[in-house]
């Protein structure tokens, strides 16, 4: 029989397939190509890609990024939070807007932000250059720039759900004589550390598959300033193709990671995570 | 909120007075806003300034004359023209996409929810060759449409499919919890009218979560003009056809030509924060909409 709110078995199967086509095209089959391609010529080859010297400096630098990034504006994140949730001050709806700016910046305006900034014919380029600290086309514009790209993830995540909490909790521990850290360690932190995992996860996702901000300031030195994406780009423009998919294929793999661990905190963590957006 | 209630009043006990609570100031105001500010200042809005000021250095007649050359305006034009393509081509399939999950039983139901995520993780490096892997003329997919006459690489087209990869999510994430929110009731009326689905559909449904739909396609576009990674690889890159607005002010950049680069950039500054303010209007409205109704 034919419910009134839904559709016919044939259209519903039909609909179901469509999506489903759609899915496979647009995300699946990428995703397989990437580890196809970089098995393509057996594991030794794969193998022999990645611990390449110039593949291993760029997964070391990648890393080394990532452990810069994804504690520093974790604790902005929690900062910005803590101020724009638990607080109420004039320009605070504009703060949140500005904290996401960096979302709507195309990551190569992003890269020639700091080129402005830190290059040669730069803001603070000619005194940089006289000090003899160099920014440009090293690892600290690296760094700056993937810091940029990533600036509001944790931010995002943790304000919607602190504000959803509401105070009453800090304002109980605070009766009681507790001190500001002593709060937010004891009471605010434990009730928002899965969404503050979760806006992690995004960030260094983020953070190590960042390309063109990072690209535009990298300077794309082998061995030294090529991160793991920007060696990617290297190695396929090189037709190195299984070496180019075999790195690759190692950031799909933190791709995939990352979604993994999304879902089972979506599933173990519903209530806790609820006030986020995605 | 019933832990703090069942705490004792401030003030001590001697005052006895458990009915008017004295608030207690929450602390950190200072330090946390201080943090803030500061890192968004040195990090954000130092870094925009520059473009900003830099370009209006330029003065008007030489910024109009490097930021609309001809080469420039074939690069908006397939930024913009890609994007929009791609982002209405997601208000379909990412409508259809976020329907099937939400109101229909399918084995492998949990798995093609989870890999909507995929483009939000995946290294838009990673995405851009892999695309290219399966779309070019050698690939899985690209070879037996090459052989009909549909080429999807290193054109065009090509732009408009990774921007399509890059977009979907945005589409399926911001309609799928509107469309789980509406209750059925409205469609059981409807139907009990006399009302076909498709009516239903036209007329009930769709009014639901056409701002949702809007906010998802204007992120998708938003993300799509300034995409770089995913687009250069299988572009073709070729300077008046298949050369986006990011590639450019890369190449004038790698030529030095900084003036070109940096009012190329303002202008699509510009229009990402348009954008924005076009999305923080339609979710606002979105909102009081909701509440009124």
């Amino acid at each position: 029989m034919k419910s009134a709110t839904t559709e016919a078995r044939g259209i519903r199967a039909l609909l179901i397939g469509l999506a489903l086509v759609w899915l496979a095209l647009i995300i699946l089959l990428p995703l397989l190509a990437v580890f196809a391609q970089a098995f393509d010529k057996g594991f030794a080859t794969f193998w022999a890609a990645i611990v390449e010297p110039d593949a291993l400096a760029a997964i070391r630098l990648t890393l080394l990024t990532a452990i810069i990034v994804v504690p520093l504006n974790c604790v902005f994140g929690m900062c910005a939070a803590w101020a724009i949730s638990k607080h109420d001050f004039r320009g605070r709806d504009l703060l949140t807007t500005l904290i996401d700016l960096p979302f709507s910046v195309s990551p190569v305006v992003a890269g020639l932000m700091f080129v402005l900034l830190f290059g040669a014919n730069g803001w603070f380029g000619p005194w940089l250059i006289a000090h003899g600290v160099r920014i440009m086309f090293a690892v600290p514009a690296i760094v700056i720039a993937t810091a940029f790209v990533t600036f509001p993830y944790v931010a995002r995540e943790l304000i919607p759900l602190m504000s959803a909490q509401g105070k009453a909790e800090e304002e109980a521990a605070l009766t009681l004589g507790a001190g500001f850290f002593q709060t937010f360690w004891h009471v605010t932190l434990p009730n928002i550390r899965w969404g503050l995992l979760y806006g992690v996860l995004l960030t260094n996702a983020r953070a190590m598959g960042e390309f063109g901000a990072v690209s535009v300031v990298s300077g794309h030195i082998r061995g030294l300033t090529d991160t793991m994406p920007l060696h990617v780009e290297v190695l396929y423009n090189e037709y190195n193709f299984v070496g180019a998919f075999a790195v690759a294929s190692l950031l799909a793999a933190l791709a995939l990671v990352t979604l993994a661990a999304k879902a089972l905190l979506e599933w173990r963590h519903r209530d806790s995570i609820a006030a986020s957006g995605h | 909120m019933a832990t703090a209630s069942a705490l004792p009043a401030p003030g001590g006990a001697g005052r006895r007075k458990p009915i008017f609570r004295r608030r207690v100031a929450m602390p950190g105001l200072g330090l946390t806003l201080g943090v803030t500010l500061l890192w968004l200042g040195l990090l954000v809005l130092l870094p925009i300034a520059a473009v900003i000021v830099r370009s209006l250095g330029l003065g008007p007649a030489h910024f109009a004359e490097v930021a609309l050359s001809a080469r420039a305006l074939a690069a908006y034009r397939l930024s913009f023209g890609a994007a929009l393509a791609a982002a209405a081509i997601n208000g379909v399939f990412g409508l259809l996409i976020a329907w099937v999950l939400v109101r229909y039983d399918f084995p492998g139901k949990r798995l093609a929810g989870a890999l909507v995520d995929l483009p939000f993780a995946l290294p838009t490096a990673v995405a851009g060759i892999a695309l290219t892997a399966i779309y070019a003329n050698t690939g899985i997919v690209g070879g037996p449409l090459g052989k009909i006459g549909i080429t999807l690489a290193y054109n065009p087209a090509g732009v408009v499919l990774a921007l399509i990869f890059i977009g979907l999510p945005f589409v399926v994430r911001t309609v799928e919890p509107v469309l789980a929110d509406l209750g059925q009731d409205i469609e059981e009326a409807a139907a009990t009218l006399g009302a076909s689905r498709l009516i239903v559909f036209r007329r009930v449904l769709l009014p639901e979560i056409l701002p949702a739909l809007l906010t998802g396609f204007a992120l998708a576009f938003a993300r799509g003009v300034g995409e770089y990674g995913s687009v250069i690889f299988i572009a073709g890159n070729m300077p008046f056809r298949s050369e986006i607005a990011p590639l450019l002010i890369v190449t004038q950049l790698e030529q030095f030509d900084y003036e070109g680069a940096t009012a190329i950039a303002a202008v699509m500054l510009v229009v990402s924060f348009a954008m924005l303010a076009v999305i923080n209007l339609i979710q606002a409205r979105e909102r009081t909409w909701r509440n009124g109704g």
